[in-house]
């Protein structure tokens, strides 16, 4: 995908104008935070689940390579191609090759968040091919020109119905809809066509089965199915920290996924593909692929940042991000928003690139406090500063402002002294109201808000006075 | 029992009133109260910002500060919180400096968590004619655990009636360095918390953290709103407030 988040604030800024946005946001918010804490009520043990997990994405952590050689074995014993991805570029040349082996024209997608990091599209397309998103979200992005997803299980979570309604009124030539279902069936007609021409069926992998060589796939909308099963050729295209050791532990993540995502206790489809289509057998694609991608992913392993790793892509952190509910996905500038994407977005396309993205955090705490596997996003956020501070990538004024301030705060009695002039000069600046409506050096505070004006005395000083006077009297 | 009091840099220079208040409040609770002189701030603004060496200094000096005292009480969950949770992180790779971080992060406590925890305060002396709502700052609510304990001790503030806002755990957008650099998102997210904190209908927003409050009083000024208070909970709960303290 095109990389914009060296723009993060100019688009920020203007998503925040954005009313009708703003006004989808907020819905969507209301939806996802509400429907997961009624979902996690479910369990039992909500708190020993999540443990459950953490410690499950840990151990294939611990020993990626050993679980995907397992993963590679058990897969081929089943007639299953496994590819290895080492980058984005590479991912496109897999597939494309695998077209033209077996004379493919048209492919259709089910969602993945994997292969928009390549913009695999875009490569499909000018190789000559067809390909249709059947994902209703990545289809209706699909037919707006690409425009990216703003999020990673719901891409057109930006849009309003009646935004749809339109789209799809100029791009199929029909009459517009008002309502949901409406909207849906007419998505259904046309996908329908396509399903039943479609030769080559790409996915991602919710995750991979070591044990028995499977990828496991939860959509809502049943296209996964046909994805997998109508064409001759299915290739299941996902990071290589997807695996994971037995269908026993999957179901345990599948518990907590679906609740943390959507809100639901499973999801409406729930497919295990395990190999091809074997003699006799009614169901199933003749080849299978499963290409495994690393794009940084074998970085992030080797960083300080390796927990990201365990992450399943509910979206729970960004649908409790107070920083993403105001902006949306497409500020972030990538194919991962909110604090999950603020953690590996650098991590894939560079420090230097992404270095707005850790920072627009405040380190509220809700994304961790929501993680199905316990990613403690904020810490993790704090070390990306920590490497932008080690790689001198934060302008000279933050660093010359940090160190000031350490060094004066080393200092008690110079710093006792400096504190309690700025306390008068801020108060000055006060007023009669008490109340400061502009500062050159913080305007990023004063554009917004006011700064109450202090006091005028620093509590050292009236402490030290109010002992004074306890002892003369 | 001697109690460290860490009056905060914020407290210190932009609303002394909540030190008094805190002082007050451990006084009254019977205890006795030490304010080391040399103390400023406890790193979390270079910690925060990836200034790892910088916060470290002025962590390690806070330790040598308040290691003596049985315990270490801030009027804020934030700088309570870098203490407690992330002071330990700090001295990972220095087994001695982690030692004594540690016993300082056991005895590490935010106000009303102590107040309520470790000396079981029965009455307080503030009073309040009027509704309040009170916000859960971040720090405070998922470091430090504090929720029930600053509503516990309002309630026992006679006049007082709590009317909860909606998304009262939600971030009021501050995020200390976070909202200057990030001025437009965080001024939004203020702005959010403004409207909740005005459909609550009440007199004053009650929290634990001056970052916030500046922030929020900020907001709801430059909004236009002269009339709701922003008070910290221990300005209310030990009566220094211009409502009349006992």
């Amino acid at each position: 995908m095109q990389i914009a988040t060296m723009y993060f604030k100019d688009r920020a800024q203007l998503k925040l104008q954005d009313e009708l946005l703003q006004y989808n946001l907020n819905k969507s918010k209301g939806k996802f935070v509400g429907k997961r804490a009624e979902a996690i009520r479910e369990l039992d043990d909500f708190e020993a689940t999540r443990d459950a997990a953490k410690s499950i994405r840990q151990r294939v952590l611990d020993n990626l390579d050993t679980w995907l050689e397992i993963f590679e074995e058990n897969a081929r014993a089943r007639g299953t191609t496994v590819l290895w991805a080492e980058t984005p570029d590479e991912v496109n040349r897999h597939v494309l090759d695998i077209a033209a082996r077996h004379g493919l024209k048209k492919a259709i997608k089910s969602k993945s968040m994997v292969s928009e990091e390549s913009a695999l599209d875009h490569a499909i397309e000018a190789a000559g091919m067809k390909v249709v998103e059947t994902d209703l979200g990545e289809y209706i992005l699909q037919i707006n020109d690409y425009e990216p997803p703003s999020h990673i299980i719901a891409p057109a979570l930006h849009k309003s119905k009646e935004e749809v309604s339109a789209l799809f009124a100029k791009v199929h030539g029909t009459a517009p809809k008002t309502g949901i279902q409406e909207l849906c069936a007419e998505a259904r007609a046309v996908l329908r066509e396509h399903y039943l021409t479609g030769d080559l069926g790409i996915t991602g992998a919710n995750f991979l089965i070591a044990e028995t060589g499977s990828v496991f796939l939860v959509t809502n909308e049943g296209n996964a199915t046909l994805c997998t099963t109508l064409p001759k050729v299915h290739v299941a295209i996902t990071g290589i920290e997807k695996v994971v050791p037995t269908l026993e532990e999957a179901s345990t993540l599948l518990r907590l996924l679906t609740r943390s995502a959507t809100g639901q206790s499973i999801t409406n489809y729930v497919d295990i593909l395990t190999g091809i289509k074997g003699a006799g057998e009614f169901h199933g694609a003749e080849h299978m692929y499963v290409i495994l991608v690393d794009s940084g992913r074998s970085k992030v392993l080797a960083s300080e940042v390796k927990e990201a790793l365990r992450c399943i892509r509910c979206g729970a952190c960004m649908n409790h991000c107070p920083v993403y509910q105001n902006i949306g996905g497409h500020s972030y500038g990538w194919v991962y928003p909110g604090p999950i994407g603020s953690v590996i977005t650098p991590m894939f396309i560079g420090q230097e690139v992404a270095a707005d993205l850790p920072n627009a955090s405040t380190l509220c705490g809700s994304c961790a406090s929501v993680c199905p596997v316990r990613i403690p996003l904020p810490e993790l956020l704090r070390k990306h500063r920590e490497t932008q501070v080690r790689l001198d990538l934060r302008p000279v004024g933050e660093r010359l402002g940090l160190r000031l301030w350490t060094w004066l705060a080393s200092r008690p009695a110079l710093y006792a002294w400096a504190t309690r002039l700025g306390v008068r000069v801020m108060k000055w600046l006060g007023g009669y109201e008490g109340r400061i409506h502009s500062l050159p050096l913080a305007s990023g505070w004063t554009n917004g808000r006011d700064l109450p004006a202090p006091a005028g005395k620093t509590f050292r000083e009236l402490y030290a006075a109010r002992r004074r006077a306890g002892r003369q009297t | 029992m001697k109690v460290g009091l860490l009056v905060t840099c914020l407290v210190d220079m932009m609303r002394p009133s909540i030190g008094f208040a805190a002082l007050k409040l451990l006084e009254t609770a019977g205890c006795g109260v030490l304010v080391p002189a040399s103390q400023t701030c406890c790193g979390q603004p270079g910690y925060n910002s990836g200034d790892r060496e910088g916060a470290r200094r002025l962590a390690a000096k806070l330790v040598e500060e308040f290691e003596a005292c049985d315990y270490l009480v801030a009027p804020s969950g934030s700088c309570s919180g870098m203490v407690k949770t992330h002071y330990p992180e700090l001295f990972a790779d220095d087994p001695s400096m982690l030692a004594r971080v540690a016993a300082l992060a056991a005895k590490t406590y935010e106000l009303t968590d102590f107040l309520v925890k470790v000396v079981k305060l029965e009455a307080v002396p503030g009073r309040f004619a009027g509704t309040v709502t009170y916000h859960d700052s971040c720090s405070g609510l998922r470091e430090m655990g504090v929720k029930a304990q600053p509503r516990a001790l309002l309630a026992k503030v006679p006049g007082i009636k709590l009317s909860e806002m909606n998304e009262a755990e939600t971030c009021c957008g501050f995020g200390g360095t976070f909202s200057i650099k990030f001025g437009d998102i965080s001024s939004r997210m203020a702005d959010k918390k403004c409207q909740n904190i005005e459909d609550s209908q009440a007199d004053a927003v009650v929290l634990g953290d001056l970052g916030c409050m500046l922030n929020i009083e900020g907001r709801l000024r430059r909004r236009g709103n002269e009339r709701t208070k922003v008070l910290h909970v221990a300005e209310l709960l030990a009566g220094e407030t211009d409502e009349g303290a006992s």
